[in-house]
């Protein structure tokens, strides 16, 4: 097989780390180290009133030459995505949009019904668009048609480290959809960032574990690690696990007679 | 070997057989392969160019044992983990392939084998292909059956217990057009619960018609993959026009077909290539249509009337049963039809480990079913596509497959 | 009155970039919906709030 340089690539754009760094529940001061220890060359950013004056400005904050990817959380619906979509390009942060519709408070479930119009009106306005989903195939495959640069479904419940849950229905989508498959919500741990890489995830997007981490940087750290080394074996090719009790039956093949 | 398909008839005038020598040894006489005839609808889809620039890489000699051995251990079975089953390196494997390829068929169809018996309703035909007993040059028997003939030819086949049924024409538009196969369609209805039909391709507008007529299925066999040598075979008529051809299945769900069946005819080519290429056309297609049924065949070359030298060359049983194995890792959800071309021998062991399909009660001759099944002379007959080898009625088949412990499955099936 | 982030502000007859300023925004750091509608930046220079106007100034903050 020919060597290639192995790049991300996202409605266009290559890109070389397959961490996704979520900014939220931390500190702004946190967010260089972050950064630079994850290798993250995606950042998401939310979209919020702009209320108190003396607002530190987030972008102060992020290095040069990282791609931003607001999202639009606080978004009910198709119309609020789009809403908060058009703002956040106004901010100037580009055509990348990550979108996150919840009808739901509690759980914070996405509602893959309208992210999928949401997905279609900004593909059409030419918005690079990432929707973040419940792993349903037939959405996933009404996401590629609407115009979606990539699929990102929950690994588990936003917010709840609690890992791969989801891995079997993710596992269809990563074999089924020819777009990047994009991990998001839910890993908990390097080791389940690892697990969905090594099942041919193209990214892993991740915040909460890092920011309940006790130690933030590290932990970025050990999650770009972990990314890579899962990325590594996805490409090497897994290899053999041994069943115990290997079947020995009669042969199947013993009627063919040339 | 240069060619051993050409046979010249004595019945043939002489400006026929210059026509016939011409295309034969001068490929400039011939069309162009890739140009459609103005009456063909063109369709946009990227699928043709990802298969063939697949099948083109292709080198099945660079896979060894240690990659059979990965893919025999995937949970899923990857493009690549398919192309090292297909390889020479996977023939040691073929117990192996076979048993992992009845665990898919069993978890997909379980341990089920549906029956169906095809039905040539006519036998002309307007190409000249050369290792088919139909092609147009060939001196046999043509008829084509009326609708009294046809309904006649389904009552017989209908009293046996059939209640799947397969129409095939010779590709002859003119003889048997469109309207023609759609009344075909519309009483084979009356008579069983599910029509498929494998006829010369057409429009999605006709297949629509079609559909509407009764007919769910459409299977259409490429013949080969490889244009080049497609080029040297299919030498006149609009079965000359390959990516027309290769479209048809496409056009075929356009039109509201439940499933799709395709095939290449191993033995006409480099059948390793051929056989990726068949199964990749099915998976970028079922990517492409998720909501449509697939199905595949797997014929060898036969031997034909007035030309018994034709036959499936380096493909073996062993062979074709490497193929049908990787067919069901690749693609578990797929059906595999195994057609009365082989031997009964090998249709039973088969269909233990892969084929979900198989017919009995053939003939591929014309309107001669009341005289195969019950021995009473008809008067009329057209002469038969190709020898088969596997005669079975249905009565037969039935036993034979409970014998083997398989389900036999008349229909299980609901035209919506 | 207009309606400025969901608060009813007594800014009619005034320019947008006036009360930006004066309401302490950065406006290198912000977005504005008015009345639906983003508004280009260049355009607060002349846009003079009018009574029933609403008006959404947003920021990106910290987000996953």
């Amino acid at each position: 097989m020919e060597k290639q340089e192995d790049c991300l690539v996202i409605g266009g754009h290559a890109f070389h780390s397959r961490f996704i760094l979520g900014s939220g529940k931390y500190s702004l001061q946190l967010i260089e180290a972050a950064v630079q220890d994850a290798g993250a060359e995606i950042v998401t950013l939310a979209v919020r009133r702009a209320n108190t004056k003396e607002q530190e400005n987030i972008l102060d904050y992020i290095p040069n030459g990282v791609t931003l990817l607001p999202n639009t959380s606080g978004a009910r619906n198709a119309d609020e995505a789009v809403r908060i979509a058009r703002l956040a390009r106004e901010l100037g942060c580009g055509d990348f949009v990550k979108i996150e519709i919840m009808r739901d408070s509690k759980y914070l479930l996405p509602d893959n019904a309208e992210t999928i119009k949401a997905t279609e009106r900004l593909a059409n306005e030419g918005f690079v668009v990432m929707p973040y989903m419940y792993p349903d195939l037939n959405v996933a495959r009404d996401l590629v048609e609407a115009g979606a640069a990539a699929v990102m479904p929950l690994a588990a419940p936003i917010g709840s480290n609690k890992g791969l849950a989801t891995k079997a229905f993710i596992q269809i989508l990563i074999d089924e959809i020819d777009l990047p498959i994009i991990v998001d919500a839910g890993i908990g741990k390097p080791s389940e960032a690892c697990e969905a890489m090594e099942m041919g995830a193209a990214a892993i997007m991740a915040n909460t574990a890092l920011a309940t981490a006790g130690n933030l940087p590290l932990m970025a750290a050990a999650f770009k690690d972990a990314i890579a080394a899962g990325r590594k074996a996805y490409l090497a090719g897994l290899g053999r696990v041994l069943t115990r009790g290997a079947a020995a039956s009669d042969p199947l093949t013993g009627f063919l007679h040339d | 070997m240069e060619n051993q398909f050409f046979v010249d008839s004595e019945k043939l005038s002489e400006r026929a057989l210059a026509k016939k020598h011409q295309l034969e040894q001068d490929p400039t006489s011939r069309k162009d392969p890739m140009e459609y005839f103005p009456d063909m609808e063109q369709i946009h889809s990227p699928v043709r160019e990802k298969v063939i620039a697949a099948m083109e890489a292709y080198d099945y000699d660079s896979y060894t044992a240690v990659d059979v051995r990965r893919a025999l251990n995937h949970e899923t079975c990857t493009v690549e983990d398919f192309k090292a089953l297909l390889s020479p390196a996977a023939l040691p494997f073929l117990e192996e392939m076979a048993a992992r390829a009845r665990l898919e068929t069993s978890r997909h169809f379980g341990n089920t084998v549906y029956l169906f018996t095809p039905l040539y309703i006519a036998n002309y035909c307007e190409n000249y292909c050369v290792y088919c007993g139909f092609n147009c040059y060939n001196d046999i028997k043509r008829l084509q059956l009326d609708a009294g003939q046809i309904e006649h030819e389904m009552k017989v086949i209908a009293a046996s217990g059939m209640e799947e049924i397969l129409l095939l024409t010779g590709e002859s538009k003119t003889k048997s057009n469109v309207s023609y196969i759609g009344e075909a369609c519309k009483l084979a209805r009356k008579y069983f619960k599910n029509v498929g039909l494998e006829i010369y391709p057409v429009n999605t507008e006709d297949y629509r018609y079609l559909h509407e007529c009764g007919a769910d299925y459409v299977t259409v066999f490429q013949e080969t993959y490889d244009l080049k040598k497609y080029e040297t075979l299919h030498l006149l008529g609009h079965k000359r026009v390959w990516p027309y051809r290769f479209e048809a299945q496409e056009r075929a769900l356009r039109g509201g077909m439940r499933g799709v069946g395709f095939s290449a005819l191993l033995g006409l080519s480099d059948f390793r290539r051929d056989a990726l290429a068949t199964a990749l056309h099915v998976y970028y297609l079922q990517r492409k249509y998720p909501q449509a049924e697939f199905s595949l065949s797997c014929p060898r070359l036969r031997p034909i009337i007035n030309n018994d030298k034709i036959n499936p060359l380096d493909v073996g049983e062993r062979q074709l049963c490497q193929i049908l194995c990787a067919y069901r890792i690749f693609l578990p959800f797929a059906g595999i039809t195994v057609s009365s071309r082989e031997s009964a021998a090998f249709r039973n062991g088969i269909a233990k480990i892969c084929a979900t399909k198989i017919s009995a009660g053939v003939s591929t001759g014309i309107g001669d079913h009341e005289e195969k099944y019950t021995g009473k002379d008809e008067e009329r007959t057209g002469d038969e596509q190709f020898e088969i080898c596997d005669t079975r009625s249905l009565e037969a088949m039935y036993a034979d497959m409970a014998a083997e412990g398989l389900q036999p499955v008349l229909n299980d099936y609901l035209y919506v | 009155m207009v309606k400025i982030n969901g608060e009813a502000k007594e800014a009619a007859g005034r320019k947008l970039c006036d009360y930006l300023k004066e309401a302490g925004y950065d406006s290198r750091a912000i977005a504005v919906e008015y009345n639906e509608a983003i508004l280009p930046k260049a355009d607060y220079e002349t846009t003079i709030l009018q009574d029933g106007d609403v008006v959404e100034i947003v920021c990106f903050m910290g987000g996953g």
